[in-house]
Formats: structure tokens, sequence, C-alpha cells
């Protein structure tokens, strides 16, 4: 299949997943039977029917669910997402402001994760059975097994406050100013304005939420790689480039790792948008302002726009992320190419 | 696919122990861990809600052995019945998530045509929603307590279910003894859920198997983050959230995490036996 055609397949695939997303955000919202009148205004005033009928109206919560619904996927369609009712700020400038935070930690998660993760696989597939092996799979149950929260407060405790080789919660000290702003990575953007102070610190509080989001990654990569490894070794054609005469790392890095890949590739991709979307626990621990933190905020105060419009927005990164997977396919997998 | 029937072997409990230790050693974990929580009313010091601020925020000592909290509770007795919510809970999410998915899979797999495709893409979107993030929302909106949290649960788990008992069934739908039974005169309903069920029922059930710890430690993380038991009762998440950033209190927070912790790789210990045991392609190497 040519390229674009395979391209534009997998691009239709994304609309209705998108839709349904709209679709179920809001009922979630709507079937909420707690009122965001009550959530969201101060108490004296809620006996005040003239300032609770402003609000319903403000909102648009006065019109029938229906014509909300389809108001606001009008709306979506010209990029506005709403006015988050907690913190009056349009949503998709909220969205805008705390994505960057989770961006950059996802993103040095998964770089640990792939890393770790790839490398016990490959090892443990290789050395199958021998003590290394063994060692190297119970670390990866371990990675999957130990609560975020458990592996969080462990690494603060140790890694703070006692060998102070780590900083602490939060992006950045408050002795340092943000950097100016380019990518909203704080480490980049110290970086490139030459902060070399902002930089070192900002870096130092990334590293332990990092590595402890990229350690539940990692064992599910080391997992996967290592039984997807042991699967291509065992066919045909690894034992015909045996017989050739290769050599068995020839063997192993020419010809079953990258056909091994594709199911990691799957995974990897999995995991990245999980990590995009869902990392509440660790934000919430690290006091990371990023996007899961903010769902949790929505979610608690029953802010239907900024509810709405962080799911779509996730679910977005979920499908994207999911699109560039198949696109990936299309380059290691020549079967589909030829298909 | 697993095929569990098709080894030619005749499965040996003893076998599987020998080459899989960790499943002997998780094993034993889950029934100590379900012994404790079960005999917590009498192996407990002191009532888990007794609260005594005299001795707040002692360390582990001989009389508390893993301390007390910041309200003079004692840790260790809490620990001990915290196993009565966190287990239980895992439990149900997953047994009522599996019927339920099963159940919807089947019926998908079984009709077919516009039913099916309706139910696979509305699994297909609740897995696309963040596991915690629709939990969340589902909690936020019922009100945070355990039942809603295990109800939350449910909600994100049937969806995998569904998706694998519709394949085996779409699959065993084609077989021959669907066909003899359909000659012989039976009606829909009882070739589904006499005759094509019971033959997909074990993937499911493995699969089980595999999500309880996965399930225990979502409903920790709720419970973590406030949408899952009351501030005071003793469950693990929540007790290990009050003891967020007491990092010279270690034993607030230490020992219910590693009780998470332990049972969870338990589970984790027997699902990858299982799975090494059910992959045919990697038994033998």
């Amino acid at each position: 299949m040519a390229f674009h055609l395979y391209f534009l397949r997998r691009l239709l695939f994304v609309i209705p997943t998108l839709l349904g997303i709209t679709a179920m955000a809001f009922i979630i919202a709507n079937a909420i039977p707690a009122d965001p009148v009550v959530a969201n205004l101060p108490q004296n005033v809620l006996n005040n029917e003239e300032v609770v009928n402003n609000f319903r109206a403000k909102w648009g919560l006065d019109k029938p669910p229906l014509e909300q619904y389809f108001t606001y996927l009008g709306n979506l369609l010209q990029g506005d997402l709403g006015t988050s009712i907690r913190s009056r700020n349009p949503v998709a400038q909220d969205l805008a402001n705390f994505f960057p935070a989770t961006f950059e930690l996802a993103t040095y998660g998964i770089i640990f994760g792939i890393g770790v993760g790839v490398g016990f696989g490959v090892v443990s597939a290789i050395w199958r059975n021998t003590i290394l092996d063994y060692v190297l799979r119970t670390f990866s149950l371990i990675g999957v097994s130990f609560p975020v929260f458990l592996l969080a407060l462990i690494g603060l405790s140790v890694f703070y406050v006692q060998l102070g080789w780590v900083g602490g919660p939060g992006r950045l000290g408050v002795r340092f100013s943000e950097p100016p702003l380019v990518t909203g990575w704080f480490t980049i953007d110290a970086l490139l304005a030459g902060q070399w102070a902002t930089f070192s610190n900002a870096f130092s509080r990334i590293v332990l939420p990092a590595i402890i989001l990229g350690s539940f990654v990692s064992g599910i990569i080391a997992r996967i790689t290592r039984s997807s490894l042991l699967n291509v070794l065992g066919m045909d054609y690894v034992r015909t480039a045996r017989s050739k005469g290769l050599r068995e790392r020839g063997a192993i890095w020419r010809h079953a790792l990258p056909n091994a890949m594709i199911p990691v590739v799957t995974v990897i991709g999995l995991s990245y948008s999980n990590l995009l979307t869902g990392a509440v626990l660790t934000e919430s621990i690290f006091a990371w302002p990023g996007i899961g933190r903010y769902m949790f905020r929505a979610s608690t105060s029953y802010d239907f726009p900024a509810i709405m419009g962080g799911s779509m927005v996730i679910a977005a990164i979920y499908v994207g992320v999911n699109f560039f997977v198949d696109i990936l396919y299309y380059f290691l997998d020549p079967r589909i190419r030829f298909s | 696919m697993i095929h569990a029937s098709a080894s030619p072997r005749r499965f040996s409990l003893r076998d599987f122990a020998r080459r899989n230790p960790l499943v002997v050693v998780g094993v034993v974990v889950i029934i100590v861990w379900i012994t404790m929580a079960l005999l917590a009313p009498v192996l407990a010091p002191r009532d888990p809600l007794d609260q005594d601020v005299m001795i707040r925020m002692q360390p582990p000592s001989v009389e508390h052995r893993f301390g007390t909290d910041e309200l003079g509770r004692d840790m260790f007795s809490r620990v001990l019945y915290g196993g009565q919510t966190t287990i239980p809970a895992g439990l149900i999410v997953v047994a009522v998530g599996s019927l339920i998915g099963t159940f919807i899979g089947a019926i998908a797999g079984y009709i077919g045509g516009i039913w099916d495709e309706i139910m696979m893409r509305l699994t297909e979107l609740v897995m696309a929603f963040p596991t915690i993030i629709l939990a969340l929302a589902i909690t936020a909106a019922l009100g945070p307590n355990i039942r809603t949290a295990i109800i939350a649960l449910v909600v994100v788990w049937w969806p995998g279910y569904a998706r694998v008992v519709r394949g085996l069934v779409l699959e065993a739908k084609a077989q021959d003894y669907v066909e003899a039974m359909r000659a012989l005169g039976a009606t829909g309903p009882y070739i589904l859920f006499r005759t094509i069920l019971p033959n997909c029922i074990s993937p499911a059930i493995i699969l089980a198997t595999l999500d309880i710890g996965t399930a225990i430690l979502t409903f920790a993380g709720l419970s973590f983050l406030g949408l899952g038991p009351e501030p005071s009762s003793p469950e693990w998440g929540r007790m290990v959230s009050s003891g967020v950033n007491l990092f010279d209190q270690w034993w607030t927070w230490l020992f219910p995490g590693l009780a998470i912790a332990f049972l969870v790789l338990a589970f984790n210990f027997i699902g990858d036996g299982l799975r090494d045991l059910l992959d045919p392609r990697l038994r033998n190497r």
C-alpha cells in the first residue's frame, strides 16, 4: 500500500474516536448528580436566586443537554474549549499553561523507561534463564508492582532529604525565576537562555519524578522486549542467518532485534500516551503543575468546561500518539508496505 | 491466543512450581496477607481507630511495632486491618469487571453485526480514556467512598475482557461442535451459554488473575488521591497519603506502602509464571 493511502486511512480512523470522546466526556459531566453551582459559588449566595440563575445562564447550564453538546462541538471546531469555572481562564489557555510541565516530565520518563526497559529485555532474552535474567525480571516486576506514590516517597526521603542528590518537589526552586518561554520545558529554555544555574536546578528536580514514572514503564517494556525477542530468535530466518555463519551478535542485532521491535514500539507508544495523560499520582506528590493535577482539581470541583476540555486534549494526545505509532509500523513492518 | 488444552503434556502443579519458584513465593505471600487481614481482630494489639494524642508520631518500638501516626493510632493494627478493605476491593473489581466484560463480549461476538460494532467502539472509547482520570471523574461525581471507587474501577475494567472474549467467541462460532449443536436444534442462548462460553472462559480467568495486582494498585491510587475510603479508615493507600511529606516519620507511609507493594508483587509473580506456562512459544526456552 502506498504511504499516502495508508496515512489517509489511519487518519480517517481518528475522527470517530475523537467524536466519541467528546460525547463520553459530555455524558460523564452531565450524569454527575453533583451541582457545579454548589461547588463553585460561595455558600452565602446560594440562596440568592438571581446570582444562581445568572451563573447557570453564563455557563450554559440552563439549556437542554443536547443543545449544550452541539454548542460545545461548534465552539470546539473554532478552537474554543470554553472557560474554566474554577480558574476563570479559557480552558485552552489553562491547558497550554499546564501541558508543557507534563510533556517535559513524560518525555524524560519515557526516555529512561525505553533505555532501561529495552536494555533489560534484550539482556534477559540473550542470557535467558540465567541468574542475570531472573534478577532483571524481578526488577521489572518490582517496577510494575510498587505503587508510584511509595516509590516517590522512598525516592524523596533517600535522594532528596537524606543524600541531597536531587531537588525537592516542584519544577523550580523559589529562588529561581522561570526561564524565558520558548518551548515551555524549563530545562531546554534555561539552556537556550544560557542560565546554567536555572538549568541545573530544573534538571535536579525533574530527575527523580522522571525515573519514578519511567520505572513503571520500563518494567512493561522489558517484559515485552524479552518475550518478543525470544519469539523472534526461534524463527527460521534467524536460524538461517546463524547457519550462514553470522556471529550471534550479528544475528541478534541485524535480524532479530528489528523484527522484535514491532510489539515493543506499540507498548512504548501506549506507555508514552499514558505518561502524557495520566500521571496524576506522580504530579500530585511532586507538586508538578501538569495536566494530571489540573484534571484532578477540575474533577473534584465539578469544573465541567475544564473536565471536557482536558478530556478532549488527553484523548487527542492518546489518539495522536497511536496514530504516530501506526505510521511507524509502516516503516517497521514490510508486510504493510507490500500488502 | 491461549490454548491451555493444546499442551501435549498433562499440566502438573508440581512441575509448574518447580519451574517457577517465584510463583510459590507469590502464593505464600497472598495466603499470609489474606490470613492477616482475616485475623486482624485477633492479631491487632489495638483498635485501628483508637486515637491517643499523647503517643502521636512515635517511631517503631516493641509496643508499637510499626510506630504510631499523627493521631497516635497504632500503625501495626491499622496495616493489619487495611487488608480488609484493599484486598476485597481489588478482587471485586476484577470479578465484576470480568463478568460484565465476558457477558458483553460474548453477546457482541455471537450476535455480530451492528451490536458488535457498537460494543467494540464503546470499548475503544473507554480504553482511550486514561484509567485514573475516568475513575476520577466518576468517583468525583458519585461522591468519594469505597463503593463508588469500586464502581468507577469496574467501569474502566470491563472492556479488556469484552474484547478478549468476543474474539474467542468469534473463533468458536466457526467450530464444528457449534454447527452440530445447531443441527440438533439448540437455540442461540443455549449454544452461547452452555457450549461456546465454557470453552472460552479459561483465558478470561487467566486475564483476571494477571489483573488483580493492577486492580489493587489502581484502587490504592484512587484512595491515595482521597477518592476512596473516608480519611480515618485504615486503608493502605489512604494511610500513605496522610504520611506524604512526613520524611522524618517514615513509618507512617512506608509500612502501608510496602503492604500494597508486596501483595501486588505476589500477584504479579503468579501472573508472570502463568504467562510463561501458557505461552507455548516460550515454554521450552
